[in-house]
């Protein structure tokens, strides 16, 4: 008998239509996967079952779980589910635990809840349970606020609250996608644990279809609120009977067409980096101690040619942000220089920085942060225009501005609109249009498609090495993920606390990795092809 | 490559038919409209002379012949009311207007800048807020004596820490925002950023305050004229004719009642305007609508 069944589930919220006749089962001891683009109605169907719908939404169908009508449920008997039989998991681990409360209130908050015990048992129950997620008393008594821990760590108490009453469903929405690989590996052990350990149920909402193919046993995939296909992981993804399960599957390994590598053995090098650090000051600690200095970049070299694609990958923290913004002079080191093109930038003034600046531009993580919501895709296009030394008319302005929309495949009328009218993608390609409106020499993208859905990325990642190809621009990818490195760069750097702990060309580096960090990056990479081979051989 | 463009500019026109379709926007319009064709009538018209005192007429209700009563000096109120309101406005738009002017960029800067510069303004702006406002504005038309210039100084000195507490606040909250960071790496100067992507991001909160203070400011023209250092009488004011009617509520509740309602209905005007431009600038609605 299934745990939780869902059938013929129909979502509105006003006029809009979330879900159509949505079909799902989970289980006891069960992992569905739930896959489907952004907007596909995938976190809906999860807050459905949980009944915590925004207000005007309408469902209709038929949810049940362990024999109950959810959607006949009253408030009341949601409440004693919630929690108790039902856990969920959220996708934000810096947002979904509360600031001012302790670990410990947390995770005992929802035992005091259920069963009225009192506060000394559910502690020790707490205890036990942050113990079973990987977070000994030792390191981490109950006492330890939330801002203590690193993401990965919260990610692990959010684990802990949700599982602490041995539910029968766990649903997990999205839950490693703010971690990085090797985090979302080890997270991801956890959670399969718990559900061998407990015989739970586990709906796992993803993305990534490689992260998917890994955990689950049957897998759904959801196209806007519909249901394309269902079934056995291994064999749905092996068939790949149904068209749109091919394309997602196909886009989540796509590697852009290249041609050649651009000759880069001879000529002066681009960028060159030499023996940069940067500390940063330790918090004060009291009026007059202040905690030791942190070495965020710790003597980097490195050095670009003109054209050349570079991946810088590594585990967040490890200083991959803090060196790109040096190189882009958003930051100044605390040793080292940075010579772009011969000439060095630091310690220069923004008006020496102008004829750099034209040539070096950036590319953003986040395509919903990166643009002023109050101006228009004209201004913010034409914004690195202002470094040019003769300023352009408004009539030539217009023309740049086109010109650049088109090479990234988007429409000149798109000038006059506000960046909320676009989505994620198309707003990643504004970013990508602002970036090669001065025809740079090196555009420095940060983690440029971890935001975007997988086939949305392909596209984005076709633009890039398009545009290497036609304009010669030199890239610098700065990413956790190393099926965009694979994709798009000749050459890795590999990061680890700060320092550059090994650097090769990407295949090389990628299949035969030499130092730990690295190891440890490719290992935990999801890998579709990997998952796919793994799961064909397990049931032989 | 030869592109051509022809899109729709956003004209003035095309924001104007925009703005009158907002509701909030049309009503807090036309309020402040009527409000200021009554101050600009009152210089040519009014139904009597406020000047003229009429001890016959005193402390009448309304009726036909004075619509909104007298006061204790027989005195139409509707007449006080008319030319109160230049005096009131007046006062309390220029005293907004010096506290955005100065304060505005002030707090701007201070968060562009940051550390010690940052620190130094603030806590000098603080010193300025520590005074209670209505003293310090005693303090000041004590020495450069009463009038209704060195009232809207006086008043306008103490809006000056309020929009920089609110300016810098604002500030530092879109500082952080990578839309910057893109800014600066192509290589605009704080001061460029400041006004360009900084400023148009908090003027919806720089407009609310403003009703605010605006507000605040009639009501501190009020207290100043009460203590006789405001508009000098016979001149009336709004606040003027609210501290006269204070011990006549239970006799005379109209007194009070009018030049209240007149405060209430500017104010309110003003919020639905301030609220209104707020809508209309913000290009997430702009396009609902």
């Amino acid at each position: 008998m299934s745990l939780l069944e869902i059938e013929n589930l129909s979502l509105t919220i006003g006029e809009t239509q979330i879900l159509k006749d949505m079909e799902l089962s989970v289980a006891p001891g069960e992992v569905m996967g739930l896959v489907g683009e952004s907007g596909s109605g995938k976190s809906m169907t999860a807050l459905t079952v949980m009944q915590l719908l925004p207000y005007a939404a309408r469902a209709t169908g038929r949810v049940s779980f362990d024999g109950i009508d959810i959607l006949a449920a009253s408030e009341d008997q949601m409440c004693a589910l919630r929690g108790d039989d039902i856990g969920m998991v959220f996708q934000e681990p810096m947002t979904a635990l509360n600031p001012v409360k302790t670990i410990g209130e947390q995770v005992a908050e929802g035992i005091r809840w259920h069963t009225k015990t009192t506060r000394a048992a559910a502690e020790e129950r707490a205890r036990k349970m942050l113990d079973r997620v990987g977070l000994p008393e030792a390191k981490f008594p109950l006492s330890r606020y939330p801002h203590e821990l690193s993401g990965g760590q919260r990610q692990r108490v959010v684990i802990a609250i949700a599982c602490a009453l041995k539910p029968k469903l766990l649903i997990a929405d999205e839950p490693t996608t703010a971690l990085d690989v090797v985090l979302q590996a080890q997270i991801l052990d956890l959670l399969l644990d718990l559900v061998a350990e407990s015989r739970m149920g586990l709906l796992l909402i993803s993305h990534d279809l490689a992260v998917v193919t890994e955990m689950a046993d049957r897998i759904t995939i959801l196209r806007r609120g519909e249901v394309m296909e269902a079934g056995d992981t291994a064999r749905t993804l092996s068939e790949q009977l149904h068209p749109y399960t091919r394309q997602l599957a196909q886009a989540s390994m796509h590697v852009p067409a290249r041609a050649r590598p651009h000759d880069t053995s001879q000529g002066k090098p681009l960028l060159q980096v030499e023996g940069v650090t940067r500390d940063y000051p330790g918090r004060r600690a009291s009026l007059f101690r202040r905690a030791p200095t942190i070495r965020a970049v710790d003597d980097v070299s490195l050095s670009m040619a003109p054209g050349q694609s570079v991946a810088l990958v590594g585990r967040s923290g490890c200083g991959k942000s803090t060196l790109a913004r040096m190189i882009l002079a958003l930051d100044k080191p605390s040793a080292g220089t940075i010579r772009f093109r011969g000439e060095t930038v630091t310690g220069k003034g923004e008006a020496e920085l102008k004829p750099a600046r034209r040539d070096m531009q950036v590319v953003f993580q986040d395509p919903y942060g990166s643009f002023d919501p109050r101006q228009k895709v004209e201004k913010l296009v034409a914004e690195p225009l202002h470094v040019l030394d003769k300023k352009p008319t408004r009539a030539e302005r217009r023309e740049m501005v086109a010109h650049a929309l088109h090479e990234v495949g988007l429409d000149q009328r798109d000038m006059d609109k506000y960046p909320h009218e676009f989505s994620g993608g198309q707003r990643q390609r504004l970013s990508i249009a602002r970036a090669i409106i001065t025809r740079p020499k090196l555009v420095v993208a940060d983690e440029p498609v971890s935001a975007l859905d997988v086939s949305i990325r392909a596209q984005i990642l076709d633009l890039f090495a398009e545009l290497n190809q036609k304009l010669g621009i030199a890239y610098l990818f700065i990413t956790h993920d190393l099926t965009v490195a694979r994709a798009i760069t000749d050459e890795v750097l590999v990061m680890h606390d700060g320092k550059i702990v090994e650097r090769g060309k990407t295949n090389e580096v990628l299949d035969h990795p030499q130092s730990e960090a690295a190891r440890a990056l490719v290992t935990a990479a999801p890998d579709l092809h990997r998952a796919i081979a793994k799961r064909m051989q397990e049931q032989g | 490559m030869t592109l051509h463009i022809d899109i729709p500019e956003e004209t003035f026109s095309s924001i104007l038919a925009k703005a009158f379709r907002n509701t909030a926007f049309v009503t807090g319009f036309v309020i402040t409209l009527l409000i200021l064709a009554m101050a600009v009538v009152s210089y040519i018209w009014t139904p009597y002379d406020v000047t003229k005192l009429v001890i016959s007429d005193k402390t009448q209700g309304p009726s036909l012949a004075h619509w909104f009563g007298t006061d204790h000096f027989g005195r139409d109120i509707l007449s006080m009311i008319m030319v109160g309101a230049r005096n009131s406005i007046a006062v309390a738009l220029v005293a907004v207007g010096i506290g955005m002017g100065i304060g505005v960029p002030l707090g701007a800067f201070a968060a562009a800048r940051g550390g010690l510069v940052d620190e130094a303004l603030m806590r000098i702006n603080d010193l300025v807020f520590a005074f209670p406002a209505l003293l310090s504005a005693i303090m000041i038309t004590a020495i450069f004596g009463p009038g209704a210039v060195n009232a809207i100084i006086a008043i306008g000195i103490f809006n000056i820490p309020v929009f920089a507490r609110v300016a810098r606040a604002g500030a530092l909250a879109i500082w952080p925002r990578e839309f910057i960071l893109a800014a600066r790496a192509a290589g605009k100067s704080s001061t460029q950023i400041s006004i360009e992507h900084v400023l148009p991001n908090i003027a919806t909160l720089l407009l609310v305050q403003g009703t605010i203070q605006f507000a605040l400011g009639i009501l501190a023209e009020a207290g100043l004229s009460y203590l006789g250092l405001g508009a000098q009488p016979p001149m009336p004011s709004w606040g003027r004719m609210l501290f006269d009617a204070q011990t006549r509520m239970v006799v005379a509740p109209w007194m009070a009642i009018f030049p209240g309602m007149a405060i209430v209905i500017t104010v309110l005007g003003l919020n639905l305007l301030g609220d209104g431009i707020a809508d209309i600038l913000d290009p997430k609605s702009r396009r609902q609508r």
